[in-house]
């Protein structure tokens, strides 16, 4: 009985160490593909960069590519997919990057398992864009003993510095920048009095906080009655059913509705539109949200959004910068922001001053609509 | 005398009462700050549409109410409860979607299909959810919430596949319509209320509802009456999923695209719930419909209420557990068994 036993325990974990390294091996091998076909004939691994300038300046041309090994999210989003492909774009045997991409489909344990294939790889550089903020200590470690420059990009690394640098967005400028538009833009319009309506990301993400803490800085200062502030969970769903409640809650008392995504901002009109409420540039209510994917950004082009803030999924030009930086001996800062744009429907507020920097404001035209990435 | 106690008897005088206790706090709530008392009841029409809180509870509740019908049958037929009916709502509306898309996903305003056709296809999807369901809680005899487990796990991811991962968004007039208005009146409340009609009319008027009930008292005893058992369990769980189908669908027009990260996420609970605060008992047997319904409007007039009173969103969640314990708490048998002494107490002493 005892043997049948023991017979079946081994059975059971030859089974699932098989089914494990299968799934192992499914996450390698569009990465292993990748690789190939980026470049073909180029095989020979660079050993630790030497940081010799002509590297970082034509590595394509003796022939040398840096290898980059980039452990994604996932493709969740529009917006990830936008990161993605700006990624392989960058990273291309063109430009002298051999790109080694995976993606992680939001499960922390296959990420951790990407970083150490890419230490064992022996990579130039890695890139993470963390699925979970804590836990990486001791894999930042093994990169740090293999020698291995870690580049986090889009979230972050909690528990560990052991990172070259962050590339990442500022989301308290996007919330000091939305602010900034609505005090010029009311100044032009003439509107004395601004209720502000807030709809809320999900609660304790890093987003709402600074979005919510930056448009809150301005509005104190400008005197502006925040009426209430809720939750819609960064769901198309979520806004539809704050904004419903809103409007009867505040029925003809709000001329401004802060929707701190896209998705919210949808969901808003639905509700908006239900109840007989205008919005947009035509209406009585200015209606404006954050990331700006290219719906959002039609939206503003068709006036029914009267700004977008973008968030900028385009982290992979300044990681370039970084590791050219790295690869010159220089050391460079460790949090880096992204330079993003801010996309207005009407061209009245040509400008704003944000943290004493004047930034433009864009008018939306079909020229800017094409020319979005995402 | 008697008349009171024969209302207070009523298995449903305590559902009832603790919506209707939900229902006074808001009205003390807008007393005191100055508002007519009928506030919150105060229904109107606006822009061709009814408008107002009440109006908003029937029509967000009505997908937990659609979801109570289903998980009640299941509850009263195998003692457990179907916890993949959220996923599963997702998994319906992807594929709802997705075949309204068609060519055109993520991003289409044109139906691919005619609407029936895509909406035939996700109440499809959910009939056969609840059919794998069924199968392996009647056939099988896998412990309900394990069977249901797979499902719970898997489904949502099956409509992320579908989605490739994206949201699926078809911004169509003729699909928002489900979601929307019928003339002026939110299309979410006809389809609630239309399942549960036909579902009250084919139990009252056909056998269905003895057969459940005695299927869920004592299963053996049922078979050995004539009664197919495995069948009648396995239909509940079918109808289960047709629920959830409907319910998923509703979710997805009202926002016109599939967000399978979001939709029903965690509404089995709520339907669960739903089915406990109605009266019901989670152990089988004996049940009783409208209980559920009123206990799943009670649960989204608790999230009005919140909505109401201006609750910031992060405390939100404890006032709901708090009322919830509440409204559980005065079901309770010992609860009930107090109250019973002490009016019958009062009524010595008033002798």
């Amino acid at each position: 009985m005892k043997k049948k036993l023991a017979l079946m325990l081994v059975a059971a974990m030859t089974m699932a160490t098989v089914v494990g390294c299968g799934g192992g091996s499914e996450d390698a091998a569009p990465a292993a593909a990748e690789t190939e076909t980026e470049a073909p004939a180029d095989t020979a691994a660079a050993e630790t960069e030497a940081p010799a300038d002509t590297e970082a300046e034509a590595p394509a041309a003796d022939g040398e590519l840096i290898r980059v090994g980039f452990a994604q999210v996932g493709h969740e989003s529009d917006w990830r997919t936008a990161a993605t492909q700006s990624a392989q774009t960058v990273f291309s045997a063109e430009n002298g990057y051999e790109l080694s991409f995976v993606d992680c489909d939001n499960d922390s344990a296959a990420q951790l398992d990407a970083v150490r294939n890419f230490i064992q790889q022996d990579m130039d550089y890695i890139i993470i864009d963390p699925i979970v903020s804590t836990g990486w200590d001791a894999v930042l470690t093994e990169c740090e003993d293999a020698g291995i420059p870690v580049v986090v990009i889009d979230r972050t690394i909690d528990d560990s510095d052991k990172y070259v640098s962050w590339v990442g967005s500022d989301f308290k400028v996007e919330g000091l920048a939305c602010g900034e538009w609505l005090a010029a833009y009311a100044k032009a319009k003439g509107i004395s009095e601004i209720n502000a309506l807030v709809i809320e990301g999900s609660t304790g993400a890093s987003a709402t906080i600074g979005r919510t803490d930056g448009f809150k800085e301005i509005a104190d200062r400008e005197g502006w009655t925040i009426l209430d502030s809720q939750d819609g969970d960064f769901t198309e769903a979520g806004g539809q059913e704050v904004m419903e409640s809103y409007c009867q809650s505040y029925a003809g008392q709000f001329n401004v509705v802060i929707c701190q995504n896209d998705n919210e901002a949808y969901g808003a009109m639905t509700a908006m539109d239900a109840a007989g409420v205008t919005y947009g540039v035509d209406g009585d209510v200015i209606i404006v949200s954050f990331d700006s994917n290219k719906p959002a950004v039609q939206l503003v082009l068709d006036g029914k959004l009267n700004a977008t803030f973008e968030c900028n999924p385009l982290a992979a030009p300044t990681v370039d910068e970084v590791i050219k930086q790295l690869a010159a001996g220089e050391t460079p800062e460790k949090e880096i922001y992204m330079a993003e744009a801010w996309l207005a429907s009407e061209d009245i507020v040509p400008s704003i001053t944000v943290n004493g920097e004047e930034q433009p404001i864009i008018h939306v035209t079909e020229d800017v609509l094409a020319n979005r990435a995402y | 005398m008697s008349k009171v106690k024969k209302i207070t008897k009523n298995q449903l005088f305590l559902p009832v009462f603790c919506m209707f206790l939900v229902l006074c706090a808001n009205i003390i709530y807008d007393v005191a700050h100055g508002s007519p008392f009928y506030n919150f009841f105060a229904v109107s029409i606006t822009n061709g549409m009814l408008q107002g809180r009440l109006i908003n509870i029937l029509n967000r509740g009505s997908e937990i109410a659609i979801l109570a019908i289903g998980m009640t049958l299941v509850v009263s037929a195998s003692a457990g409860t179907d916890i993949s009916v959220g996923s599963v709502m997702s998994l319906c509306a992807s594929v709802c979607c997705v075949l309204l898309a068609g060519a055109a996903a993520p991003q289409a305003t044109e139906l691919a299909v005619p609407l029936i056709v895509g909406v035939l296809g996700g109440l499809l999807i959910g009939c056969v959810c609840g059919a794998f369901n069924g199968f392996l809680v009647a056939n099988l005899s896998i412990q309900p919430m394990v069977a249901t487990l797979i499902l719970w796990s898997a489904a949502r991811a099956i409509g992320l596949l579908i989605c490739n991962d994206l949201i699926v968004y078809v911004r169509n007039d003729t699909f928002a319509v489900i979601g929307g208005y019928v003339g002026i009146v939110p299309t979410p409340i006809i389809i609630a209320a239309a399942c549960v009609v036909i579902t009250t009319l084919v139990l009252k008027k056909t056998a269905m509802g003895l057969y459940i009930q005695s299927v869920g008292i004592n299963k053996k005893a049922s078979r050995i009456a004539g009664l197919n058992s495995q069948r009648i369990i396995f239909l509940c769980y079918v109808l289960c999923g047709l629920c959830a189908g409907i319910a998923g669908i509703v979710g997805a027009s009202r926002i016109t695209s599939a967000d399978s990260n979001n939709i029903g996420l965690n509404y089995e609970l709520d339907a669960i719930l739903a089915v406990a605060l109605g009266g019901n008992s989670l152990g089988g047997g004996k049940f009783n419909l409208i209980g559920s319904i009123i206990g799943a409007y009670t649960i989204q007039a608790i999230t009005t209420t919140m909505y109401n009173m201006g609750v910031s969103a992060a405390v939100t969640p404890v006032f709901k557990a708090i009322v919830v314990i509440v409204i559980v708490a005065i079901q309770a048998p010992p609860v009930r068994a107090f109250f019973k002494k002490l009016s019958a107490k009062k009524g010595v002493v008033n002798a």
